[in-house]
């Protein structure tokens, strides 16, 4: 029974990190391949370590495991998010098929401020937003 | 089939493939953050590895090893982002 519970844990598990690292070779652009690789890869290892968790009859390995996934499951997020700012800070491009650039012009570049409403907002046109414009800028 | 055969040519493989799939982004690039998340989910993918590893062997001291990569993984990801944004505001 509990080796059953151990496949389909441990199966489901490796098929979500197989598909994070596809999506992370294959998905066009930066943004896309961030969002893909966060979430799928946090469940796939927790997964992994739940195993773990079940198979050792062992106090200590399962507050270790329990451990890794919260830390996982907090600090990815965080960590994403980070990257994700300096990105956009640093122009690199969004997909060609993105319909909407919503942060263009809402960065004060200064002081690297969010605002909603920017005083000396420009209107949003071809140019100053960051969606490439070949598919081959983001690849 | 047994669980630990079950692990060994199914589990591991898997694994295996996905941390090559990541290393040839790492390679490719073409930015530096796509290279900083690739490094991230290899250390994760490896978290995962000697999750597995822990199982087959039943030695358990090996969990502590992926407390630390889980702390390395973080603290580089955030240094990195920092770093990066610090760079384009001078």
């Amino acid at each position: 029974m509990i080796d059953i519970l151990i496949a389909i844990f441990s199966t489901i598990g490796a098929l979500a990190i197989f598909f994070a690292s596809l999506g992370i070779l294959r998905m066009p652009d930066f943004y896309l391949r961030l969002s893909v690789t966060v979430k799928a890869a946090t469940l796939g290892v927790g997964l992994l370590l739940l195993c773990a968790a079940i198979l050792f009859p062992d106090i200590s390995v399962t507050t270790k495991a329990i451990a890794i996934t919260f830390f996982l499951i907090i600090t990815s997020p965080i960590a994403a998010h980070m990257i994700g700012r300096a990105a956009y800070f640093t122009g690199t491009p969004l997909w060609k098929g993105t319909i909407i650039d919503e942060l263009a012009g809402m960065y004060n570049k200064e002081t690297h401020e969010l605002e909603s409403n920017p005083q000396n907002k420009e209107e949003i046109t071809a140019e100053n937003d960051q969606i490439a414009d070949t598919e081959e800028e983001t690849k | 089939m047994s669980l630990a055969t079950y692990f060994d040519y199914f589990i591991l493989p898997i694994l295996a493939v996905s941390v090559i799939l990541v290393f040839i982004r790492l390679i490719k690039g073409p930015r530096v953050v796509d290279r900083v998340i690739a490094l991230d989910l290899i250390i994760t993918i490896g978290i995962g590895i000697i999750t597995v590893f822990t199982i087959r062997s039943d030695q358990k001291v090996l969990l502590d090893v992926a407390i630390i990569l889980a702390l390395i993984a973080f603290l580089g990801t955030v240094a990195f982002s920092a770093y990066i944004e610090k760079q384009e505001n001078d």
